[in-house]
């Protein structure tokens, strides 16, 4: 048997070894996780405007240099309260959708990317809501006219693989929602997921089989999340 | 007695750093000791990471360097480690380790760690790390631990990857899905290997839903003890 004073000893000298070599080890490596993080966080947002990034490419073939060259050069960002009054303070790639969830909804801000491409505009907006396990987020990119959308692109937490993280991993689901609109006679009524076959071209996408909960997680997070932006996107256009 | 191992390490191992035992200490965790289909440990990961065969390799070679690492660095202090809180002090040095992986990935990959960010931290909670820890490399030579732990470490990632790959073949029709060289195999447009769509032999063929839920990794791994055991009769008696 050893000592009480041998046992604190050993594990006070253990936890402090094990304590500095980690922080050094996060301080070494925290910059470049962070840029990592950011440009994780900005090809997120370039693949809802997929089929349109310069020269043709798919933004998995851009170089990580490439994606902030793009994302400083062609993209305005706009930081928007929840009344779709821009504001300064906070830059929109700085807005962590995660905590502004935990707002009370008056007062969460909402991040805008306006896309330019060969004198095209489009807008990406910024969505979030609950998948089945975890939260699930996209970014959605509207047309000129804010109502088509061009490309979406969604992530999750923890969703099933294979199932609900499917959302993610098959490009053919998130390719569903090119082409699809938002308004329906000048009404807002967002895309819906639906089991065994679309309906409605315009407004319904197929879900995927095992993912009930997941793909109506996406509808609820488009129908809700897209609604945030009508106060500014209708000071846009008038018309709509 | 942990003295004496310790003794007769100094005089005779270092000679054979390759010798027979120590090739037993890598090669057994693969057939007769696998800690998956004998031991029947780690099985909660098993289940979770084995949809698709990409993490599970990526899960594989990380708990293959905590399994090694945790035990030679177990072993060096295993004569120093009160024996009242030896399993705070292997955590201790589990929890480093896992830490150590995340950052190290956070840094090179960052899309990886995104996709296994939750499953890094269950390594942890693996018992074949922690039962290693106990049952060897407190009573024997850094070298042979830490051989030990990679032996357990592959022993376990076979397992893993086998089952990855019959769950995502047949429940996805792919293979190494999410990475570089991600193969399509069957299904149902062209992009597919086997189109189903349009050919005439496959028009049956349907992706199976089961195998992609963690409870195909039960029957998966429970065929695999079963055959096991059919063709080594020397496991069936072990309890």
């Amino acid at each position: 048997m050893y000592s009480t004073n041998y046992v604190i000893g050993f594990i006070l000298i253990l936890t402090s070894t094990v304590a500095i070599a980690l922080t050094g080890l996060r301080e070494g490596t925290k910059e470049q996780a962070a840029l990592n993080e950011e440009i994780f966080n900005k090809r997120a947002i370039l693949a809802a405007v997929n089929s349109h990034i310069p020269g043709g490419r798919s933004v998995k073939d851009l170089s990580d240099s490439e994606v902030i060259d793009l994302f400083t050069n062609n993209i305005d960002q706009i930081t928007l309260n929840m009344k779709g009054e821009p504001i300064t303070e906070v830059m929109a790639d700085k807005i962590d959708m995660g905590k502004e969830r935990k707002k009370p909804e008056s007062e969460r801000l909402l991040p805008l990317f306006v896309y330019e491409n060969q004198g095209e505009k489009f807008y990406i907006l910024s969505v979030r809501g609950n998948g089945l396990w975890d939260e699930i987020w996209g970014n959605v990119a509207l047309e000129g006219d804010l109502n088509t959308v061009t490309g979406v692109s969604f992530d999750h937490k923890g969703e099933t693989p294979g199932l609900g993280a499917e959302i993610k991993d098959n490009p053919a689901f998130g390719k569903q929602f090119e082409g699809k609109k938002i308004y329906e006679g000048g009404q807002y009524k967002s895309i819906d997921v639906v089991k065994g076959g679309v309906k409605n071209q315009n407004h319904e996408v197929d879900g995927i089989s095992g993912a009930t909960i997941t793909g109506d997680g996406v509808a609820e997070m488009l129908f809700r999340g897209i609604k945030y932006y009508e106060p500014y996107l209708a000071t846009l256009s008038p018309t709509n | 007695m942990a003295e004496t191992t310790l003794e007769t390490a100094k005089t005779k191992e270092p000679l054979m750093p390759f010798g027979k035992k120590e090739k037993k200490l890598l090669t057994d965790p693969l057939s007769d000791n696998n800690p998956i289909t004998v031991q029947v440990l780690g099985i909660c990961s098993a289940l979770a990471v084995t949809s698709l065969v990409y993490p599970s390799v990526v899960m594989s070679i990380a708990v293959i360097f905590v399994t090694a690492f945790s035990s030679l660095f177990t072993s060096i202090l295993r004569n120093y480690i009160p024996k009242q809180v030896r399993m705070i002090v292997q955590l201790v040095i589990i929890a480093t380790l896992v830490t150590i992986v995340e950052l190290v990935l956070k840094y090179f990959n960052y899309p990886i760690y995104k996709q296994l960010s939750v499953y890094i931290g269950l390594i942890i909670t693996n018992c074949i790390v922690m039962g290693r820890l106990e049952a060897f490399a407190m009573a024997n030579t850094p070298w042979k631990s830490f051989l030990d732990g990679i032996g357990n470490g592959l022993g376990y990632g076979v397992i893993l990857v086998a089952v990855g790959v019959v769950r995502e073949v047949f429940g996805k029709g792919s293979l190494f899905a999410g990475s570089p060289i991600e193969l399509k195999i069957i299904g149902p447009n062209s992009d597919y290997f086997i189109n189903t769509a349009t050919n005439e032999w496959f028009s049956w063929y349907a992706n199976n839903n089961l195998m992609v839920l963690p409870a195909a990794a039960m029957f998966i791994i429970g065929i695999f003890i079963w055959i096991q055991r059919s063709v080594n009769p020397k496991l069936v008696d072990i309890s």
